[in-house]
């Protein structure tokens, strides 16, 4: 793989990124509003999205290079448990039909932002905003860090990028994130919601194209199960076991269920998912999203039996991530390796776009203008925002530069377990009232530290470190640490909460009302749209 | 192929029809001005679509109901194309759910304004 460039494939991926740089440029005027100097504007894209905007938005946003590199990774690596992520796209909808049109509802009521603006709101405390403000940024960064390592796949196997000398093997990365960047800054939100439909595009494409050629190729799905089965009934040298299995062996069933349930609770509260959904028009354009998010799904699905192809066609790659560009290339033509490649190299792009946005909300919204400098004009937030919106992506470079890449779907069970801690507040919010700020801050914290600590003493297959599954105290099987650490979460959240209700804790004050968690645009006394100085005004205390 | 597992999902979807025909009257009669206007008003049709929603937790996070080879589909082993089909089935799910839901808040909306 390492017999030089692959000349036609590196045209055609030129080509199309060169395309989207133009497209993404563009989108500033695309659906401009009069007055665009705002975080509505810039950081929501005018609130103003209808189904199919949000349906290529969200999957643009979810679907990630994570999809195409790291799930048929997983397989290649162990066979059946990297399939979680499937049940774990199926059962994220049925919660997002439940929560998240109320979440929109309020923060359409109030001018929010970001998740944090709404807990801030509920709760009356700047605290446990910048607590959950503060998370999302953490579990953002190496997210946004999993996308590099999704171009990084795809330029090691075109044979750019894979020199010696540490700047002339990262510059082609450099140079794809300098772009983004740009275009992220003069566009906003616009822009990778324009690229959504792009990449979108290119990669139903090459999904079909794969699903239907590659099994031809290989004789069908009996033969490729067969050798992939032979493949992982070899013994690891390492440690003496199968390689990895078919189906998931009765002590992994606790940790596939955990994994799947654990990441369908953390992937909605991730800053750009929230981003995604408050940029709707209505209430209604989330739920029926939640409908037709899950062709996202299945196509995931069918990515993830790639892995079991790559086996199959006896791709052999040090580094798994390599398996799927690798199969790619071994088995399409050129040029058609270059379209491949660029739905990669695009989907990778889109949400890094849209994490960098959200995490730069969160920061301006909940850290700029809460703790340093509240008086902040709309015009002075979008230009904060447009700023840190860089400092992001720099932080996603660090991330992908310092720590171990082979491991690319830890990084973001990591951020994961992080996102899981902020449920009792966020969603808990969205429906009660109950728990007392200070409980839930308590919460958190023991969540955060339980979880990081157990992911950090947990070795993963790879390394000694950054494991995602450990035994469950008092149930005694292997689960998501994420989840236990959750579950922590609450135990202290509802304790305390009875405890600082006892000596009688002041309660923040409640800007909502009950009727703002169902409200609809153009309900009376709800603005079809909002008026661009909400932004502003709204959390101005 | 043969579908044991699709059994489940069937029966609320069946009985999902004479449950909602009920429902324009359960709202209207809770549908007053202002007062009644709370989100999780429990009626008989948005218990069914909360039972829609679950189910797919029950199918999925029971692994040891689809941990297995065979039978197989054009050449999938049970394990990967059963969770497959229960994307389908959990859309199909969601969508009656949806359904429910809008014509509550719509028999709600409509009862406000007049």
């Amino acid at each position: 793989m390492k017999d030089g460039v692959n000349g036609v494939a590196l045209a055609v991926f030129i080509f199309f990124f060169l395309a989207v740089t133009v497209m993404g440029f563009l989108a500033s005027k695309w659906r401009r509003a009069e007055n665009a100097n705002n975080l509505d504007e810039w950081g929501l894209g005018g609130r103003s999205f209808g189904t199919w905007v949000t349906w290529f938005l969200l999957g643009g946003d979810l679907y990630t290079a994570y999809t195409f590199v790291a799930v048929p990774a997983a397989i290649y690596a162990g066979g059946a448990a990297g399939f979680f992520a499937v049940p774990y796209t199926i059962l994220c909808y049925p919660l997002v039909f439940t929560f998240l049109p109320r979440l929109w509802s309020v923060a359409h009521k109030h001018g929010y932002v970001t998740s944090s603006d709404f807990v801030r709101g509920r709760f009356g405390s700047k605290g446990l905003s910048l607590a959950l403000a503060l998370t999302g940024i953490l579990a953002t960064m190496p997210y946004i860090a999993l996308q590099l390592v999704g171009i990084q796949a795809v330029l090691d196997v075109m044979g750019v990028g894979g020199g010696s000398n540490w700047f002339m093997k990262d510059l082609p990365l450099l140079i794809a994130f300098g772009v983004l960047a740009a275009y992220t800054y003069s566009s906003g939100l616009r822009a990778p919601a324009l690229i959504a439909f792009v990449k979108d595009a290119l990669i139903y494409i090459v999904i079909i194209v794969a699903i239907i050629y590659i099994p031809i190729k290989l004789g069908g799905f009996d033969d490729i199960f067969a050798k992939a089965g032979e493949a992982f009934a070899v013994e690891n040298p390492a440690t003496g076991k199968p390689r990895g299995s078919l189906v998931t062996g009765p002590e992994a069933q606790w940790a596939y269920a955990t994994l799947a349930l654990g990441s369908a609770m953390a992937l909605f509260l991730y800053p750009h998912s929230v981003t995604a959904v408050l940029s709707s028009r209505s209430r209604n354009v989330i739920r029926r999203n939640t409908t037709i998010l899950p062709l996202y799904s299945l196509m995931l699905g069918l990515l993830a039996i790639l892995g079991f192809m790559a086996l199959a066609a006896g791709v052999k790659v040090k580094n798994g991530q390599l398996a799927i560009p690798q199969l790619f290339e071994n088995m399409f033509p050129d040029w058609f390796t270059g379209v491949a490649f660029a739905a990669i190299g695009i989907g990778a792009l889109v949400p890094a776009a849209i994490m960098s946005i959200a995490a730069a909300n969160l920061f301006t919204r909940n850290i700029y203008k809460d703790f340093i400098k509240p008086d902040a004009t709309p015009e002075h937030e979008a230009k904060v925002s447009k700023l840190s919106s860089l400092l992001v992506k720099v932080g996603a470079l660090v991330f992908v530069l310092t720590m171990d890449k082979t491991v690319a779907i830890n990084f973001q069970l990591l951020g994961g377990i992080w996102i899981l801690q902020t449920v009792p507040a966020l969603v808990g919010g969205l429906f009660t009232r109950w728990c007392h700020r200070w409980a839930l801050l308590g919460g958190w914290a023991a969540g955060m530290i339980y979880g990081t600590w157990r992911a950090y003493d947990t070795p993963s297959a790879t390394q000694d470190h950054f494991g995602n599954t450990n035994l469950i105290p008092l149930i005694g099987e292997k689960g998501y640490i994420g989840l236990t650490a959750f579950a922590l979460n609450v135990i202290v959240v509802i304790v305390l909460t009875f405890v600082l209700r006892k000596i009688g804790a002041p309660d923040g004050v409640d800007e909502t009302q009950a009727s703002d968690y169902t409200a609809d645009a153009g309900d009376p006394g709800v603005a079809e749209k909002l008026p661009a100085a909400t932004a502003g005004a709204a959390g101005g205390h | 192929m043969t579908e044991p597992p699709t059994e489940p999902p069937a029966e609320p979807a069946a009985q999902l029809p004479q449950q909602s025909t009920t429902s324009p009257s359960t709202v209207s009669s809770e549908g007053g001005p202002k007062g009644g206007r709370t989100a999780s008003a429990v009626t008989v049709p948005m218990v069914v679509a909360g039972v829609c929603l679950a189910i797919p937790f029950g199918a999925m996070l029971w692994v040891d109901s689809y941990s297995r080879l065979t039978p197989t589909f054009i050449g999938m082993p049970f394990f990967y194309w059963y969770q497959m089909l229960w994307v389908v089935l959990s859309t199909l799910l969601t969508v009656i759910a949806y359904m429910i839901v809008r014509r509550q808040e719509r028999a709600r909306k409509g009862g406000e304004r007049r």
